[in-house]
């Protein structure tokens, strides 16, 4: 099953790449990792999406824990949360193309950052899933690029990860 | 006063009470090594390998409640530390390596012995830190103690760049650290307790199953309570060998792989397991889907949550550290008014002991016309009174000596469990030799493993180190030659160890004792002069049997019901 996973951790060098190893290291899926500073800048915020059984998913969250620079765990998917992704796509479009793609665009509350004469380059914050769908919508032919950031996660209300 | 980096690193050694550290000097520690020279409470052990540096600082470790420390330097340096570094790893065994790094500015520029050390020991640490400012040493040091010794302890590098070494700063040391994100665990969760020792006292078939955990924590006056008081069947570890006494009626032996026949059966058929400071290893469990399948309840104890339900299915986590859990289970013990049931309790020892005789214990048949390995240790374990420290390498002499050296205290069997490491030896035996001085220390080895070491004779003659060297030599990379028997058609590839050296005179070369033993009615008398040689270094050189296999054996990927005895074959 298909876990985001939260945490927060000491903004060091390397901090990142213990947890990376940790998920190499014990052959642990990651879909996207996502990171950067908090407003607090001694501490970064991680998203990662993961997927495995129960058993996988709970030695990764112990794993994770047990990591020095790791202050703090939170498996998003156990309870109520938020998740939006960031995607930039750049697609070649000219003349009615265009403007089919711009109502596709309007259609999934996304909006066109750049023009050329032959390019328009679309940017679209919403779930992973959701993006996926912007994707299959378009002709796929005539995507140029597309980059994503990966999922970053929140919890609903109350749910706060915070030290 | 203003310190350069390398004499604050000195001085928080001393600070740490260290007495003995062991490295190897080069180019990115010319400063550290200046700072110890001019000081004389932290004594230096200069090695010949820096794999045997952290494998004696391990010892040291081991055979003591200290943290070991290493010292290294950059590149080839660090590489060599590697396989130390990762065996203490896989042992959760306390200790500090300080490597030397290119100076600051060089570091990306793939400078002379430049290595990224934090990188290469990422994954075998409990944590590295490279220090990027001098005002950090003295924190980073205190830091890297702390963590190497609380929770579950571990090995933790510091690397040092030459530049930083060689700056000046105040000193002062911290008196205290707090690393916001690390909180080991204390005590355990009491209504856990509550429900593990009603658990325990309903069970008609309990077991208690002890692992390297009791030693570490220095918990097996408790555990060996808690044992006596329950009337359970009582099996450690390899790691936990002399967690509980090994020649108590209690005890049946040691499970799993080469454990005997009891302790393998009592594992699966018991319907109560409790799991103290051990983690259903491969080489201990077998096949946990073959486990699985008989049911029992499991009691897991373990201060390391990520060990908890990692292999096996468990019934009751009890997080904390071993000593206080167990305290608190002996707490709750007393003031319980109900005790195990006493007839269900003698119809499981029926069967324990019907699993005993069935097993034939640990046997193996004696020869007058060519040593038997299993007879050494026997002789061994007689000779030294079973008060030795034992050391060992890695393969059929490990398990022999596991076997039949009956271990009654802590921290006396040192081995390299979980990575394996052949060369773990002789240098552990060093480290084990300085911190208890005076004491018996032998090192059960074999011709293939003491190869991997062997320099190491160099650094016992320049510090006197009276290491007795029980080599079982039967020519062949016996464990391998086991294996390739049972599971590869008899084809023993490069398992041979073909022009091997006169270890007698090798011994000799380096200014030691050599004995070489061809009799089975030699062993005893050798045995006997080389322990009554308190001040001498005596190799002994075993000509053993080449054919003899270690018996019982759970074959790799079998479950425990499955164990061959020496006469299944």
């Amino acid at each position: 099953m298909r876990h985001i996973i939260s945490l927060l951790m000491e903004n060091e060098a390397g901090a990142l790449s213990r947890v990376a190893g940790l998920f190499s290291a014990r052959g642990y899926n990651i879909e996207s990792l996502a990171v950067a500073p908090t407003e607090d800048p001694t501490l970064s915020r991680m998203t990662i999406v993961t997927s495995g059984s129960d058993a996988v998913i709970e030695q990764i969250n112990k794993q994770l824990n047990k990591l020095i620079d790791v202050a703090a765990v939170m498996d998003l998917s156990e309870g109520e949360h938020l998740e939006r992704e960031l995607m930039l796509v750049k697609v070649r479009a000219e003349g009615v193309v265009c403007d089919e793609l711009k109502r596709v665009t309007k259609n999934f509350h996304g909006r066109v950052i750049d023009e050329s004469n032959s390019t328009c380059t679309i940017e679209l914050t919403d779930t992973c899933a959701k993006l996926d769908e912007f994707l299959q919508a378009i002709d796929r032919k005539l995507i140029l690029e597309t980059v994503r950031t990966g999922a970053s996660g929140i919890g609903r209300g109350e749910r706060i990860l915070k030290l | 006063m203003e310190l350069t980096g390398a004499e604050i690193a000195i001085r928080c050694l001393q600070e740490e009470g260290v007495e003995y550290i062991f490295g190897y000097p080069g180019g990115a520690v010319l400063h550290i090594y200046d700072a110890l020279f001019q000081q004389d409470k932290v004594k230096h052990i200069l090695v010949r390998h820096e794999q045997a540096a952290v494998h004696a600082a391990d010892g040291y470790a081991r055979s003591s409640e200290n943290v070991g420390v290493a010292l290294v330097t950059s590149g080839p340096g660090i590489t060599n530390a590697v396989t130390g570094i990762a065996t203490a790893y896989m042992d959760s065994i306390p200790m500090v390596i300080i490597s030397g790094q290119v100076p600051s500015y060089a570091i990306g520029e793939d400078a002379f012995q430049e290595v990224d050390a934090v990188g290469i020991t990422r994954p075998c640490v409990k944590h590295n830190f490279l220090v990027k400012d001098v005002k950090d040493i003295a924190l980073t040091i205190k830091k890297a103690f702390y963590l190497a010794k609380s929770g579950r302890p571990g090995p933790v590098l510091v690397d040092i760049p030459k530049d930083i070494s060689n700056q000046k700063t105040a000193y002062s040391y911290p008196t205290s650290v707090n690393i916001r994100s690390y909180n080991p665990v204390g005590k355990g969760d009491s209504a856990q307790i509550k429900r593990a020792l009603q658990m325990l006292l309903e069970a008609k078939r309990p077991m208690v199953y002890a692992g390297g955990g009791v030693v570490l924590a220095g918990a097996s006056a408790q555990l060996t309570e808690l044992v006596r008081q329950l009337g359970f069947p009582c099996t450690n570890t390899l790691m936990g060998l002399g967690g509980y006494p090994a020649t108590d009626k209690q005890f049946v032996g040691m499970p799993g792989m080469h454990g005997t026949y009891e302790a393998c059966m009592a594992m699966q058929y018991c319907d109560v397991l409790i799991a103290i400071g051990a983690r259903f290893d491969d080489r201990v469990v077998g096949n946990v889907e073959h486990f699985a399948q008989v049911p029992r309840k499991i009691i897991h104890i373990d201060i390391d949550p990520s060990s908890i339900a990692k292999r096996v299915k468990v019934d009751v986590p009890v997080v904390g550290d071993l000593k206080l859990v167990l305290e608190q289970l002996l707490g709750e013990l007393r003031s319980s008014k109900q005790k195990p049931n006493a007839s269900d309790m003698a119809t499981w020892w029926k069967q324990v002991d019907e699993w005993r005789v069935k097993g034939g214990g640990l046997r193996y048949k004696n020869s007058t016309e060519i040593i038997k390995p299993q007879y050494v240790i026997e002789k061994l374990y007689e000779i030294t009174a079973g008060d030795a420290f034992v050391t060992s390498d890695v393969g059929q002499h490990q398990m022999w000596a596991a076997q039949y050296y009956k271990f009654n205290k802590p921290r006396r069997w040192i081995n390299s469990g979980g990575l394996g490491t052949m060369g773990f030896g002789l240098p552990a035996a060093m480290g084990v030799q300085l911190i208890n001085p005076g004491a018996t220390v032998a090192c059960v080895t074999g011709e293939g493993s003491i190869q991997m070491n062997i320099q190491e004779l160099s650094t016992c003659k320049q510090f006197h180190l009276p290491i007795k060297v029980v080599s079982l030599n039967n020519r062949y990379l016996g464990m391998v030659r086991q294996w390739q028997e049972f599971f590869h058609g008899n084809r023993y590839s490069e398992s041979y160890m073909d022009a091997l050296p006169d270890f007698v005179k090798l011994a000799e070369a380096y200014g030691h004792v050599g004995i070489r033993i061809d009799k089975p009615s030699d062993v005893e008398p050798a045995l006997k002069e080389a322990f009554e040689r308190k001040k001498d270094l005596v190799f002994m050189d075993f000509q053993t049997d080449p054919t003899e296999n270690v018996f019982p054996m759970v074959p790799g990927g079998k479950g425990l019901s499955e164990v061959i005895l020496a006469e299944d074959l």
